[in-house]
């Protein structure tokens, strides 16, 4: 099987207080913390899904990108059969990290199920799918960096096997308040608008 | 056109082998004294009185340090590893020998795990944290070996080790590679017995996967390794078809129905072209928590594989999180090749509402296809068909 390019059909980025849809600024706030930032954002698209502020920040990053690419695309009465492929450096180490305190001092002992769940990277998935209700294929890498490649390949092998007419697929990085979101939809079919681009150019762009 | 490509491109994936596979437990740190242990009946799990862990007594089934360093020791005089890191080391290090495999372009090295290092949040230091991640666990074990490509991390909860399989033979099917070494492990640990206990998940016995009286699960630890291969040369057995479907139903809970893993199940089935009533046997997950064991028993009658003979190997190793799939894997594959089926072990009186038959007792039986299972948080699930070599 020889690998083809990625039919990437669109995708969306997240950084620096700004959501970025197919190349152009979507949404955008002054310089704020990220919790704040993904309210406005929330609230400014009108998602009206208040299982969002359960969430715990890496799935509420992950949620608003999937959120606007799968929106236009997922269907509630027909089967979408559309992979998750997701990737990060910090796993769910920034939750780690708040449950890790909650056990650490035995004076101030109390470990939180709500928290613990999220001690999971693989929970965003299951957050989007649920969203969706993507009964669907769904799988969670961890890079030192965004690994493009890989997540091409990975991608193209669910398309080229037959276990996904889509794939979303990459990048949801949190660590303390930093983040970076990249995300996008891959078919087996080309797109005219992202003919001469890849999944690194358009991350590095 | 393009459609008809891609079903010749469909026909003509390489085949997939297994052909070396090891595991680190409680019960032993090779295959075979591992079968030895459960054959004779013998369980990891023990009480355990550890402040350091949990406040009070419990049970669980844990590795001791003793044995973890000097089997190292053996191998290596280094003293930078975590006790994780070496229990994978040890995992990897005789299957990579015996192999032969050269650690080229075309040979891949998969970490699975659900929490790596997570003990080392414990300690407030900048150096312990950068050990927490899962990108520098990989790297410690794959820089011990020197493998050339970079190390891919699976973290999918308690599907991780076998949901690895799957993408290893998803990766040498698309020629990417030839070889893929896979390991497999998670730790008992504070982080995890806290967690676990607060979500009232933990049973006060040694757990009972599928029994009437069944509370919750006993968690351990574990690491696993194997080598999947293209080369058919040595192959314990074959992989012919995985899927992992979301159950898009609840992050913490199953789905009561078991929509996930029934889909999951059928879709490998559909792949492996082995139709339901060929399966002789089934590995399947147990946690031994009143929700998992009664949603696998809906999704097998569902898929009318309710006679088919299952165990969890639960009984024996406890909770093994990311590395449950991948050990149960390497004893499944050991219970096709002896044509033995292994005692569900803590079982007694049928506890689901949908009848499934639970292996009471070793038996001898003729295994030449198996399932493996598992299920996990964020609604996860993985099953993979294996058959056996001719």
């Amino acid at each position: 099987m020889t690998q083809n390019k990625p039919n990437i059909q669109s995708y969306i980025k997240i950084e620096n207080n700004e959501i970025v849809l197919n190349g152009t600024s979507a949404f955008k706030t002054e310089p704020t913390d990220f919790a704040d930032f993904a309210k406005q954002a929330y609230r400014n698209f009108e998602m009206q899904y208040p299982k969002f502020f359960k969430m715990d920040a890496l799935s509420k990053l992950a949620f608003l990108g999937s959120e606007l690419l799968l929106s236009p695309i997922t269907s509630t009465e027909d089967e979408n059969n559309i992979a998750l492929v997701l990737a990060n450096k910090s796993s769910s180490l920034d939750t780690d990290v708040k449950y890790q305190e909650s056990i650490s001092d035995k004076e101030n002992y109390f470990p939180s199920p709500a928290v613990f769940v999220y001690t999971l990277p693989n929970i965003c998935l299951g957050e989007i799918s649920i969203r969706h209700q993507l009964k669907s294929e769904n799988s969670f890498f961890i890079f030192d960096a965004f690994n493009g490649e890989f997540l091409s390949n990975y991608s193209n092998i669910l398309l080229n096997t037959n276990k996904a007419d889509l794939v979303l697929c990459g990048w949801t990085e949190f660590f303390n308040d930093n983040y970076k979101a990249f995300l996008c939809i891959i078919s087996a079919a080309e797109n005219e608008n992202y003919k001469n681009e890849n999944i690194n150019t358009l991350y590095h762009k | 056109m393009e459609t008809l490509q891609e079903k010749s491109k469909f026909k003509m994936l390489r085949e997939i082998y297994i052909t070396e596979t090891n595991c680190i437990t409680p019960l032993g740190f090779d295959v075979e004294s591992n079968i030895e242990a459960i054959l004779r009946g013998d369980s990891g799990i023990q009480l355990h009185n550890d402040i350091s862990l949990m406040p009070n007594s419990f049970y669980a089934s844990i590795i001791s340090d003793e044995k973890i360093n000097s089997s190292f020791s053996k191998i290596s005089t280094e003293t930078k590893y975590s006790r994780l890191e070496k229990m994978m080391i040890l995992a990897l290090e005789p299957i990579i020998k015996n192999s032969k495999v050269e650690l080229n372009s075309k040979t891949a090295f998969i970490l699975s795990t659900t929490k790596g290092n997570i003990t080392a949040l414990a300690h407030d230091s900048e150096e312990s944290f950068n050990n927490a991640h899962l990108d520098v666990l990989a790297k410690n074990v794959s820089a011990f070996f020197g493998f050339q490509t970079q190390p891919i991390v699976v973290s999918n909860a308690c599907v991780s080790g076998i949901l690895a399989v799957s993408v290893a033979k998803r990766m040498i099917q698309s020629e990417l590679y030839d070889n893929v070494f896979v390991v497999a492990g998670d730790e008992v640990s504070q982080f995890v017995l806290s967690g676990f206990n607060a979500f009232q998940a933990m049973s006060e016995l040694p757990c009972k996967p599928y029994s009437k009286n069944r509370t919750g699960v006993s968690l351990g630890e574990a690491t696993a390794a194997v080598l999947v291969s293209a080369e058919a040369k040595n192959a314990k057995i074959k992989v012919i078809g995985d899927s992992s479907i979301n159950d898009a139903n609840h992050i913490s809970g199953p789905s009561r129905t078991g929509e996930g893993l029934f889909r999951s199940i059928q879709n490998a089935l559909k792949e492996a072209q082995i139709e339901a009533n060929k399966l002789d046997y089934i590995s399947a997950h147990g946690t031994a928590t009143p929700y998992n064991d009664e949603m696998e028993a809906i999704a097998l009658n569902r898929l009318d594989l309710q006679n088919v003979p299952v165990n969890s190997l639960k009984g024996f190793y406890g909770h093994t999180l990311g590395a449950s799939g991948l050990l149960e894997t390497v004893i499944a594959i050991e219970s096709a090749n002896r044509n033995i089926l292994f005692e569900s072990k803590g079982f007694d009186e049928i506890g689901v509402s949908e009848s499934i038959n639970v292996i009471e007792k070793n038996e001898e039986a003729n295994i030449e296809i198996f399932l493996k299972t598992a299920s996990g948080f964020g609604g996860c699930n993985t099953a993979v068909v294996f058959e056996k070599v001719k």
